[in-house]
């Protein structure tokens, strides 16, 4: 079971190392958001913003992850794997892990590039932050791909995507502090577990309570795994 | 290698419930090269990759290469090779990294797996693509590298489901000879085609399924010899003569034709009784019944019909 999914790790991250560039790539958005966006919150901003959009950084990286398993649905790819006596987990669990490490290394690089802009943690405020990060990216990423591999077309799992994942985005206070709104609004992000998920992530690097956050990544993490291995287990039985 | 007893799948559609397998049985001995012939959407497939574990069946048992596959599906799959309808290496993988992590994949060190993918990169004429993507491949060298990934862990059973489809003549031979060359290495081979030369050329057996059921099973030759026995055409001048000799001989000009069994043994004494009764012959055929004319007997259409309407 370990062996078979540090295989299917492996065989997905080798061509991301074959070609880096696409690593870089990735962190063009947020880089975007850190320059144009970042700027816009005065004074001490950056203390607030970062982290939630190392939040957002994990929620648009997993979400799309299963994209990537959609080819290998069409072609003959995952038929062939599933006839390999490789373990069904692994062959959702070895993806899963590939996401997250590449999460981790392009919050890393944002974290690094804040820093410039004048964004302050210590190493141990960053592995902390690093770690949530990877938590809420193992739950989105592994219902991802359980969500790919049941609609398996591109066109459909795109709608899915887009409706899903922009209200919880409004919702979770990455951009502009909820209770800004009125109160109806605040009361809905409230139920979006991901907004806890965000002021968890601001009070490792701010003074605040992780309590709610923490309870909530724990809740999306065994609920999407769950879901995940689930659906794996049977669509691919 | 396979027995299959009553292997059944039934699908739920929005109009009820689908019979795409009806319950067939499966006999294949070890070594054997047996093809599975029918027209698309006959349950080829279905009971493909129900004899595979990709399909649960909804009915039935089956025991394959010595384990049970519904209680074993795990033995059945270490044991089996499979070479499905769609290429199965990954579009952004390079040759010889799908063929080590499938090696893998089946349990191999890493020391093995790299032996192994060399030998069978040999052996599919695959040499110097090791580091060629897998985009990059022309469709004949991506099927020869399908067969490859089902063959890294030595299966005695291997699986194809429509090997040559899409393949150019050239291509489709060279695979032909490959898949020979398996079966003269000892290998048990269920292949599915809906292609009569394929079929012809390949098979030591065939099982004919159409609508769910089999239809028919035999060699190529002894499924040909059922159907109407073979068409003999006589040149004579003295046609009227000959055509009285045989049932529902047909004359045409200075032409007769018949159809009788074993055409190729029945011949000689046949032309030795027409010599004895003076008739002068100057042209003799036999056409054997294509596997096409058997199919037609069997289910009433023709096979090229349903392969050109897909």
């Amino acid at each position: 079971m370990l062996r078979d999914t540090w295989l299917v790790f492996s065989r997905v991250m080798l061509p991301v190392l074959r070609n880096p560039v696409a690593v870089v790539f990735g962190i063009a958005q947020p880089l975007l958001y850190l320059g144009l966006f970042g700027p816009l919150l005065g004074e001490g901003g950056w203390q607030w913003f970062v982290p939630g959009l190392l939040v957002q950084m994990a929620l648009f990286g997993t979400a799309y992850a299963g994209f990537s398993l959609l080819p290998e649905v069409r072609t003959g790819v995952m038929e062939r794997l599933r006839v390999t006596p490789v373990s069904r987990v692994a062959l959702l669990v070895g993806r899963v892990g590939k996401d997250v490490v590449l999460l981790v290394v392009q919050s890393l690089l944002i974290m690094l590039a804040a820093m410039l802009f004048g964004f302050r943690a210590s190493a141990g405020q960053m592995l902390l932050g690093l770690g949530l990060v990877a938590l809420l990216g193992i739950a989105i990423g592994s219902v991802s791909y359980a969500i790919a591999l049941k609609v398996k077309l591109e066109y459909v799992f795109a709608s899915v995507l887009s409706a899903s994942i922009v209200p919880l985005m409004l919702l979770s206070g990455v951009l502009l502090p909820m209770s800004n709104g009125p109160q109806w609004l605040y009361w809905l992000s409230r139920i979006n577990p991901l907004a806890h998920v965000v002021d968890a992530e601001r009070s490792i690097f701010n003074p605040g309570s992780m309590f709610y956050g923490l309870v909530s990544v724990a809740a999306l993490v065994l609920v999407g795994v769950f879901y995940g291995v689930r659906t794996f287990n049977k669509e691919s039985a | 290698m396979i027995k299959a007893r009553g292997l059944a799948r039934r699908f739920t559609t929005k109009t009820g419930p689908v019979d795409a397998v009806a319950g067939v049985d499966i006999d294949v001995a070890e070594g054997e090269l047996v093809g599975f012939l029918g027209p698309n959407g006959a349950g080829k497939s279905t009971t493909l990759r129900m004899l595979t574990t990709l399909l649960q069946p909804t009915a039935g048992e089956a025991t394959i290469a010595g384990h049970d596959l519904l209680t074993d599906p795990a033995g059945v799959r270490r044991n089996i090779g499979y070479v499905g309808q769609k290429n199965g290496s990954g579009q952004d993988q390079r040759v010889a990294d799908e063929l080590e992590f499938q090696a893998r994949f089946y349990g191999l060190s890493k020391h093995d797996a790299r032996t192994k993918v060399s030998d069978l990169l040999e052996r599919f004429d695959l040499q110097g693509l090791e580091k060629r993507g897998v985009i990059t491949l022309s469709g004949g060298q991506q099927r020869r590298l399908d067969i490859a990934m089902g063959m890294l862990h030595d299966p005695r059973l291997l699986f194809l489901d429509e090997p040559s489809t899409a393949l150019d003549p050239q291509s489709r031979r060279n695979l032909w000879d490959h898949i020979k060359q398996l079966k003269a290495d000892g290998v048990t081979v269920f292949l599915t085609t809906h292609y009569l030369d394929e079929a012809d050329y390949l098979s030591d057996r065939l099982l004919v399924i159409d609508h769910g059921s089999i239809v028919g099973e035999g060699s190529p030759d002894e499924l040909k010899h059922r159907v109407s026995g073979d068409l003999v055409v006589l040149g004579t001048p003295q046609a009227s003569i000959v055509a009285s000799k045989f049932e529902n001989a047909v004359i045409d000009g200075e032409k007769v034709s018949f159809r009788i069994p074993n055409g190729d043994r029945a011949l000689p004494g046949l032309l030795r009784d027409l010599d004895n009764i003076g008739v002068e012959l100057h042209s003799v055929q036999v056409h054997r019944p294509t596997l096409d004319d058997v199919f037609l007997t069997m289910t009433g259409r023709s096979l090229r019909e349903e392969a050109n309407a897909a």
